[in-house]
């Protein structure tokens, strides 16, 4: 299958979500925030960085990027996202998930392995971890404390749409185990369709042992086997 | 005294020094003029100080591909690949303004490696401050670290490791220096000299402002006082945006060959580039100010010369390839202007609405600077400190307590509230995290790695400057051998007060005498660095600290060995403790004192120890090493369990020692090596083989640190006070 990793002036974690899903042997190209004729990808990456520079707010600017016009049109035709980080960021700004961040309740960025429970096995995403997994995967970030209203959290829970929660090692997910004071531990949420995920930890930091964790190979692997179901649709 | 002369003393500089730019000119000089040598003269741009003794550092060995002279040395580690090492000071920006001052220090050193054509894959700090039950200190250590963090963090090149001490003496002179390393891959660098005459000078990124005016020679060529405040303006602002985009834009513009020279704007701005590249080029260079894009109107010629506004950097570029560079620039939004040409009258020409501003030779600027050779004289202290005896203090009777309290003090406790705050992991190339003896960054597409330290002991400095950095040499070495790895060269980063006073030049020069001797015992030249003079106030200087940086090479990656003990390893030590509290944590900590005779260094014993570690480490015996330093065995003991998750059973011999003096010596020349009981017998013919003495002190067991069954300490208390003390410390002592 074919991943296309976007590029805005300012993202950090390109290369390295362009090298996890290398080392996956997949195909993989850059895609460029001006570009919007693109075609023939199986998921689209938005990458973690500082998109613009994060002034005015994280992810504010960068979903005004030409590139994100095609972004959305990709998602309402049923296209794989999947936005890490600032990614995450991007597309809470561009209204493609529902919510918005917060500062860290620290004030501090905050980089270090965490652990997430896995609340929703049945994704695109996450179709390769057993319900209730714990999995360690890094953040690193400073505006991770993901809000929403009463009325959206009811509809996220109703939909299944949290898939991941900061947890304790052995899957507990109170408010104490949760580094960025995100409401109820949310650490990654997915649209009501399911297409598209957006995530705070870095899946593609944690892919081998040598780098403390593989864990975040199954984030990717999940998409390669729900691409190869069909499940997403490749854009032609 | 007439005007002129007046101008110059306020911009730093010596009478004698303005009559010899008037002899070199033959006539008088304009304003302009007089700024342009004010910086280029200042001790920050010229180390009119320290240049002489600085010559006789080794610079060369078979893996240096540059040394020092241009923004950064590289080394060669094989396979087509390069490192790219520096390290500078921003101590007197960050003292003033300590997020900027500390943010901007990442940047410049940022630039000056990938103004080589080198990509920035990891950094490192090394910080100083003053006690932290002082409000202030908590200030600057929050804001330094936080200027640190946002823009390490947003350039996305990982903050990897460092180290941050605390003393009374830098209370008014905080130390922020910031290393970088990066990574060239092929053959080409992008050298600094302007060639060619006609080619085109293009200066890229930032616009200038009035930022940073007099950064180098006020704020950094003198020593603080009450006004020091006042010199806030004199500090830059960093965008670490747009430096993210300069990164890029320049790594482009070197895969597409579209480059002559480059360098980046440092202390002194444009003044300083252009007469840097004129000077090494052997050319010279003209330029126009109007076409200079400025961020505020009506700047005077001398105040857009004088500017320090951040992520600038000057291109040298050939005409017929003047478009394609744009098209690079505009493709990374970067905005690029060409404000001159390359000559060959070896002058640089400075031109400003329709005047003539300045007219100097390059080389009047860079190379016919003035040389000092001040006085140097021992410090009365010296002897008073050294004649003390550690002995004559009575010794405490609950050693358990002495163990927590040295282990949960600010210099020794873990640094995890600082390192979280920095993106160390982007780039996926961070092998061993924050903690370890030293940062691994692998390199992909081979199985290599490199590791990188920062080492300095400024209270062993203090006592002996001469021991003192030998012994931050030596430990910078043993650092990179205990993570599997082969010390290839230093970066340095020399901090001292005011070389014009006989007793710190004393310290500066038996500081250099003890590099260059350890420097080429252990076989690491000195490929590049920075000193940082006048780091006084109100007459007190900080304590000498020549900080190392080094680099070394993990041949594979298997061979990258942590401090974490594992369960049932035989614990083995190699190397002798000897009657060395002098300087010691414990003399701080537990007695409030910092004098004594700091350990020595026997740099052949050193290189023998080093040299059994890598062996022992390569042949795959060992599953853990740590070199044991500040705060002596027994701290380092408690953070190899720590690390592990696992106590240790341990009982030593200590002859002639007190046990006191066994726990917390900090003699050099000792690793402490876990590893499985196979292995512990051939790891000691090895040491053998390498006249190291080598004891079998215990195993890894269970879940508290016995030794002698005298010191019991559960764990879980242990890593408590390891892992909590810092913050506890910095934030819990904000109510």
């Amino acid at each position: 299958m074919k991943f296309g990793v976007l590029v805005f002036p300012g993202s950090n974690c390109d290369t390295d979500c362009h090298w996890a899903v290398s080392e996956l042997g997949q195909e993989v190209d850059y895609i460029w925030h001006h570009q919007t004729d693109f075609n023939g990808y199986d998921c689209l990456i938005l990458p973690g960085g500082f998109s613009y520079g994060d002034f005015l707010r994280s992810g504010a600017i960068a979903r005004f990027s030409p590139v994100m016009k095609k972004v959305k049109q990709y998602a309402q035709t049923g296209g794989l996202i999947i936005g890490i980080c600032n990614g995450f960021q991007i597309l809470l700004e561009a209204g493609l998930l529902p919510g918005a961040m917060k500062r860290n309740d620290s004030l501090k960025f905050i980089c270090r392995h965490v652990n997430l429970k896995t609340e929703n096995n049945q994704t695109s995403f996450t179709n390769k971890f057993t319900h209730g997994q714990v999995v360690s995967i890094p953040i690193a970030h400073n505006e991770g404390s993901y809000f929403a209203d009463e009325a959206t959290l009811k509809v996220l829970k109703e939909n299944n749409q949290i898939i991941f929660r900061y947890c304790s090692e052995t899957g507990n997910t109170s408010e104490k185990y949760c580094p960025n004071g995100a409401l109820e531990n949310i650490a990654g949420i997915c649209n009501k369709e399911g297409n598209v995920l957006g995530m705070m930890p870095h899946p593609e930091r944690a892919m081998s042992d040598m780098l403390g964790s593989s864990d975040g190979r199954m984030v990717f692997e999940s998409i390669i086997a729900a691409s190869l179901q069909g499940r997403g649709k490749r854009d032609e | 005294m007439s005007d002129l002369l007046s101008i110059a003393l306020e911009l730093g500089l010596k009478e004698d020094e303005y009559s010899r730019i008037v002899k070199i000119l033959g006539r008088q000089p304009t304003k302009t003029e007089i700024a342009m040598y004010s910086v280029m003269w200042s001790e920050h741009c010229a180390y009119k100080h320290s240049r002489k003794l600085l010559s006789k550092l080794p610079k060369s060995s078979p893996y240096v591909l540059q040394g020092p002279g241009e923004n950064a040395g590289i080394i060669n580690i094989g396979e087509d690949k390069a490192i790219a090492l520096k390290m500078e000071s921003h101590n007197h920006p960050s003292a003033v303004e300590p997020f900027q001052g500390a943010a901007t220090g990442v940047g410049g050193i940022v630039r000056d490696i990938f103004t080589m054509g080198a990509r920035p894959i990891a950094s490192m700090n090394s910080l100083r401050f003053g006690n932290l039950s002082n409000p202030r200190q908590r200030y600057l250590i929050d804001g330094v670290v936080d200027g640190i963090a946002q823009y390490g963090n947003c350039i996305g090149v990982p903050t990897v490791g460092g180290e941050i001490y605390f003393e009374d003496a830098y209370a008014e002179n905080c130390l922020v220096n910031a290393m970088c390393v990066g990574l060239l891959e092929g053959e080409k660098i992008i050298m600094s000299g302007a060639a060619g005459p006609g080619n085109l000078v293009i200066l890229m990124g930032s616009k200038t402002g009035r930022d940073g005016i007099g950064g180098c020679s006020v704020l950094a060529s003198e020593e603080f006082d009450e006004t020091s405040a006042n010199k806030r303006p004199s500090v830059q602002v960093g965008n670490p945006f747009m430096e993210k985009l300069l990164i890029e834009a320049v790594l482009e513009l070197k895969g597409k060959d579209l480059l002559v020279a480059l360098q980046d704007f440092g202390a002194a701005g444009i003044t300083c580039s252009s007469c840097e590249m004129s000077s090494k080029g052997e050319a010279g260079m003209e330029l126009d100010l109007d076409k200079v894009p400025q961020r505020e109107p009506n700047m005077a010629a001398y105040e857009m010369m004088m500017s320090e506004s951040q992520e600038r950097m000057m291109a040298v570029v050939t005409p017929e390839k003047l478009e394609q560079f744009m098209e690079v620039c505009d493709k990374w939004e970067v905005p690029a202007s060409v404000v001159g040409k390359v000559t060959d009258d070896g002058m640089v020409t400075i031109r400003h609405k329709g005047r003539l501003e300045a007219q100097l030779p390059s080389k009047s600027l860079t190379d016919d600077i003035p040389i000092y050779c001040p006085e140097a004289k021992e410090p009365p202290y010296i002897k008073e400190v050294q004649s003390f005896d550690p002995l004559s203090l009575k010794e405490p009777d609950d050693l358990n307590e002495a163990l927590l309290s040295i282990l949960g003090s600010p210099d020794v406790a873990s640094k995890k509230w600082v390192y979280s705050q920095y993106d160390h992991m982007v780039q996926t190339n961070t092998l061993l995290l924050p903690g370890s003896d030293a940062a691994v960054v692998g390199i992909k597409g081979t199985n290599k790695a490199i590791a990188i330290t920062t080492d300095c002991n400024g209270r062993h400095c203090y006592l002996d400057p001469y021991e003192g950095t030998k012994e931050a040499v030596a430990e910078a070495a043993r650092n990179i051998v205990c993570c599997g790895g082969k010390p290839l060269a230093v970066t340095d980063c020399l901090n001292f007060g005011n070389p014009e006073k006989p007793h710190i030049f004393w310290q500066f020069s038996q500081s250099i005498e003890g590099m260059i001797e350890a420097c080429k015992a252990l076989d690491t030249p000195v490929v590049s660095g920075n000193v940082s003079f006048y780091n006084e106030s109100f007459g007190e200087a900080i304590y000498p600290t020549p900080t190392i940086g080094m680099v070394g090479i993990i041949e594979d990656i298997k061979h990258i060995t942590s401090i974490a003990f594992k369960e049932g390893d035989a614990i083995i030590l190699l190397g002798e403790t000897k009657a060395e509290l002098g300087g010691s944590q414990y003399l701080k900590v537990i007695h409030n004192k910092i004098s004594g005779k700091p350990p020595a260094v026997d740099l052949e014993k050193e290189k023998s120890l080093q040299e059994a570690v890598l062996a022992a480490i390569k042949q795959g015996l060992v599953s853990s090493a740590h070199d044991s330093s500040d705060g002596g065995l027994a701290i380092a003991l408690a953070k190899c369990c720590i690390a592990g998750g696992v106590g240790a059973w341990i009982s030593l011999e200590y002859n002639n020692l007190s046990f006191a003096q066994a726990l917390f010596s900090e003699s050099n020349s000792r690793v402490i090596i876990s590893c499985k009981a196979d292995n512990a017998q051939k790891i000691q013919a090895l040491c053998e083989n390498n006249k190291i003495t080598c004891q079998n002190i215990g195993q890894a067991t269970g879940q508290s640190l016995s030794i002698n069954n005298t010191i019991n300490l559960p764990l879980g208390k242990l890593r408590d006070v390891y892992e909590k003390s810092l913050e506890k410390q910095i934030v819990g002592g904000k109510s």
